[in-house]
């Protein structure tokens, strides 16, 4: 290689360790020393991969197999690091940085090819511009449908409503059905809608919490005389902060806890939520016993379950 | 020399002086013209200081990531199919599982070296991501994103969102209980997003939560899709990084105009390649002794049940401590909802944050009006705004971590969850702004001290013949600070001669002994 092109660098030899690299000194006195150091912890770093594979071939358990191969490469990336660090030239050498950017013509060579061309193929013929950029840009418009829309259906209302209606059964995971005894006061489960308990739309959107609160019939706010015969009353078990299920219930304070932020439903006063980032109650699902004395729902919920979104509406009708 | 085999003596000639490498070097150099550029790739010179090693474990960890990924790829399913469990993990035989999680425990338990390879790409992940903020961090507070490298810093922005993301979306598949929890979080977040988020859903999701395709579509981002673009803006970051070349810190020799330290061959070749063992290794060692996410023990994902000790991975944490400190202000009016107790936080604060990370060089441009070139990397403590800057974003996320845990705290301590969550509210705003002023100080208090940071020399004290003292400091060891050294430039090439004379070193000095300074 010639040096006409490097005119920064002269001919030095690249040595080896050496007493003159200020940073090898000590190494560079015992350079055999080091290296039989540096052989031995090489050599226990192959051996110990050796053992990987015999561990392997022998099924061993994970953490023999981990802990064989992983003493093994860090011994071996030890080795080769202080190998580098002890007994390779250390320098520090120097190397001239070259400006990236290139010559004041070359940039006008540049600027000219871009504004003097384009004067002449894109100024002239705007309209063919126009109508390119126009065809580009709607079928930029339209791609977006097979990409994103395909993907799923528009919400429509699907967000609004539950597989509750009037006269729903509810059961619980196993299908059984829930009568007056079922829960002992202060009990809680989990029921579905009858034939949903197994289906993941019921199980993550259907899903209410049914707790049975000391004291028999229970009004948990106005207009809300009936929902909880006998003291069984449900709510939504989708929190309204982001959707966890509202899975704890503290028996003594009566309170349902979401274990995701902590957020805090009173059962006795329609779940008002009483601490935590949850903004609004969970829906309570009205409730009545039916001739054969099992627990079905008077209505669907009158609201959308679990968190907000956008066309959630605000104000509550009634039966869905 | 003594006689050699005349053939053989007569086929190294014929090889030429650097034989048979060389001759390798010619044809490839005939075909693709390599040697110029090669040689300037050797000589390429890496500052030594221990932060720049920072970036490399990212590196390495990602090399990790992709061998322990496309081993786990081989064995999982990724389907939410219901089936029911046969495999060897004898707790779940008989249950209803999804085949993604099925897949996952027989990884565990099924597949030889599984269990191995699953918690390696779990721990490496979280390596992945911290190393990137690590690596970010310093970047940072010595102003190595500064004109020329601005690009490279949003590259890198980029990356960490990335890494972030492809760590959440991994942690989704196995379609355990817990990260079950953690897509449903997902869900309602994107949910809440104004005008669009129930449509953004309903596409995604392709219907109401849970759906059945999820599984698939994510498994799709996982590892085809984010490890391209990571795999791509990663090669952007270090070509870069070679043409712009290393910034590196004041000192003796080193200025704008040149890079001083150790050569890319042989010397950090084998130190870099030797820190990747390790960085490997010491994930192996990790998957190996450090049990992470056993889901065999929380269940395949049931929408209805939970389990108490929900916890996303780390990096997820400031954001779920943001959600726990927010105010339950839900803004309902003229028909809709805006779910603003989520929209803030989950949404529109992270974005705000990486937002503030792509423009922080430009910011500074203009409010230092520095538009030069920078190469020599500043001492944080000489930027103190800068620094206080950065040390508050730290606290600020980091009081965002820690507020993650607030049943935690509450019930270690004993205290009311009420006291923590107000305690936190308050400290998240306080913490910041004490964290600043008191880097802010610190900087100032820093520059006053002559030699600050470097190691201590010894004092000599003298008395002379007259009982008169005097003392005198003893001259620096190498590695005492970075102004001691004088570089000399690289060498061009290896005489081979002059290394014959070398070879055991045993105390001769090189015929370079001499140091030779270009300026
Ligand atoms: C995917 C993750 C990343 C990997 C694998 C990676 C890797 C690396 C490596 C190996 C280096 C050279 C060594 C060093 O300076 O530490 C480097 C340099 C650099 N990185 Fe990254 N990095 C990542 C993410 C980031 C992030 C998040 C940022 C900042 C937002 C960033 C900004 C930079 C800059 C500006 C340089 C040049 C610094 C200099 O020349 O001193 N990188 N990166
Ligand atoms: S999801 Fe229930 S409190 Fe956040």
């Amino acid at each position: 290689m010639s040096d006409e092109h490097e005119p920064s660098r002269t001919k030095v030899p690249m040595p080896l360790a050496t007493l003159s690299d200020p940073h090898l000194g000590d190494s560079a006195t015992h350079p055999s020393r080091v290296e039989a150091i540096i052989a031995l912890i090489l050599l226990v770093g192959t051996v110990l991969m050796a053992g990987f594979g015999a561990a392997y071939w022998q099924n061993w358990n994970p953490v023999i197999l981990g802990g064989t191969m992983g003493a093994g490469l860090f011994l071996l990336g030890f080795g080769l690091t202080a190998w580098g660090k002890y007994l390779m030239p250390q320098g520090p050498f120097v190397e001239e940085r070259h400006p990236v950017a290139s010559s004041p013509e070359a940039r006008g060579a540049m600027a000219a090819a871009l504004v003097e061309r384009s004067a002449v193929v894109v100024k002239r013929r705007k309209m063919l511009g126009g109508i390119f950029a126009l065809g580009s840009g709607i079928f930029g418009i339209v791609a977006i449908f097979p990409l994103l829309r395909s993907l799923g259906p528009v919400p429509g209302t699907s967000l609004e409503h539950t597989d509750w209606r009037k006269g729903t059964l509810l059961v619980d995971s196993n299908g059984r059905s829930v009568s007056r005894g079922t829960l002992v006061p202060g009990g809680i489960m989990t029921v579905f809608p009858e034939g949903k308990e197994n289906t993941s739309y019921g199980q993550a959107i259907d899903q209410t919490v049914l707790v049975r609160v000391p004291g028999g019939n229970l009004t948990t706010a106005p207009g809300r005389e009936t929902w909880a015969p006998a003291g069984y009353v449900a709510y939504s078990k989708v929190c309204t902060h982001l959707g966890c299920p509202v899975g704890l219930y503290e028996q003594q304070l009566e309170l349902l806890v979401c274990p995701c932020h902590q957020s805090m439903f009173n059962v006795r006063n329609g779940a008002v939520p009483q601490f935590g980032p949850a903004p609004r109650p969970l829906p309570q699902l009205p409730l009545y016993f039916d001739t054969d004395g099992n627990l079905r729902a008077q209505a669907g919920y009158d609201q959308a379950v679990g968190p907000g979104f956008f066309e959630r509406s605000t104000t509550k009708e009634n039966g869905t | 020399m003594s006689e050699t085999l005349p053939t053989a003596r007569s086929k190294r000639q014929a090889l030429g002086p650097y034989g048979r490498v060389g001759k390798v070097v010619d044809e490839l150099d005939d075909r693709l013209g390599i040697a110029k550029g090669g040689r300037v790739f050797l000589d390429k010179i890496f500052p030594d200081h221990w932060s720049f090693m920072l970036g490399e474990i990212a590196l390495y960890s990602f090399v990790v990531l992709i061998a322990t990924g496309v081993f786990l790829a081989l064995y999982f399913v990724p389907s939410t199919n219901q089936i029911i469990y046969h495999g060897s993990y004898k707790p779940l035989r008989g249950q209803p599982v999804s085949e993604a999680y099925a897949s996952t425990v027989n990884i565990s338990f099924g597949v030889r070296g599984g269990l191995l390879i699953r918690q390696m790409h779990h721990w490496s992940a979280d390596i992945f991501v911290g190393s990137i903020v690590v690596h970010m961090a310093r970047i940072f507070f010595t102003g190595a994103f500064r004109k020329p490298r601005e690009l490279n810093w949003t590259i890198g922005t980029t990356m960490l969102i990335l890494a972030v993301l492809e760590g959440f979306i991994g942690y989704s598949l196995p379609d355990d209980l817990i990260s079950g929890t953690g897509l449903r979080i997902g869900y309602s977040i994107a949910e809440s997003i104004p005008f669009v988020g129930s449509y953004l859903v309903s596409f995604l999701w392709g219907g109401t939560f849970p759906g059945n395709v999820i599984i698939g579509r994510f498994y799709l981002i996982h590892v085809f899709i984010i490890p391209l673009v990571i795999f791509g803006l990663l090669g952007a970051h270090l070509t870069l990084l070679v043409t712009q070349k290393h910034t590196q810190f004041k000192g003796e020799g080193r200025t704008e105009k040149n890079v001083v330290g150790s050569p890319m061959f042989p010397t950090f070749m084998a130190k870099t390649t030797g820190f990747m063992f390790m960085v490997a290794g010491m994930t192996a060692l990790l998957g190996a002794f450090a049990q992470i996410n056993p889901i065999w023990q929380f269940g395949s994902y049931d929408p209805s049940k939970i389990s108490y000790a929900v916890q996303p991975d780390w990096y997820m944490g400031w954001l779920d401590g943001a959600l726990r400190i927010m105010p339950s202000w839900e803004f309902a009016g003229w028909g809709h909802t805006v779910p603003l107790e989520v929209f803030l936080p989950a949404v529109i604060f992270p974005g705000l944050i990486f937002n503030i990370c792509f423009a922080w060089p430009a910011l500074e441009r203009r409010w230092t009006g520095d538009n030069e070139l920078h190469n020599l990397l500043d001492r944080p403590r000489d930027r103190p705004k800068r620094t206080a800057a950065g040390a508050a974003m730290l606290a600020l996320l980091f009081t965002l971590f820690a507020a993650s845990s607030t049943d935690v705290l509450a019930n270690y301590f004993h205290i009311s969850l009420n006291v923590v969550l107000w305690a936190f509210r308050v400290l998240t705003i306080v913490v910041p702004i004490i964290a600043g002023f008191v880097t802010y100080g610190i900087c100032l208090e820093m520059q006053g001290v002559q030699g600050i940071g470097k190691r201590k020399r010894a004092v000599i004290v003298h008395r002379s013949a007259q009982g008169e003292y005097s003392t005198v400091t003893a001259a620096p060891r190498p590695g005492d600070g970075h102004e001691e050294l004088e570089p000399e430039p690289v060498p061009v090439r290896i005489d081979i001669a002059s290394l014959a004379g070398t070879e055991e070193g045993n105390g001769q000095s090189s015929p370079t002994g001499a140091r030779q300074v270009t300026r």
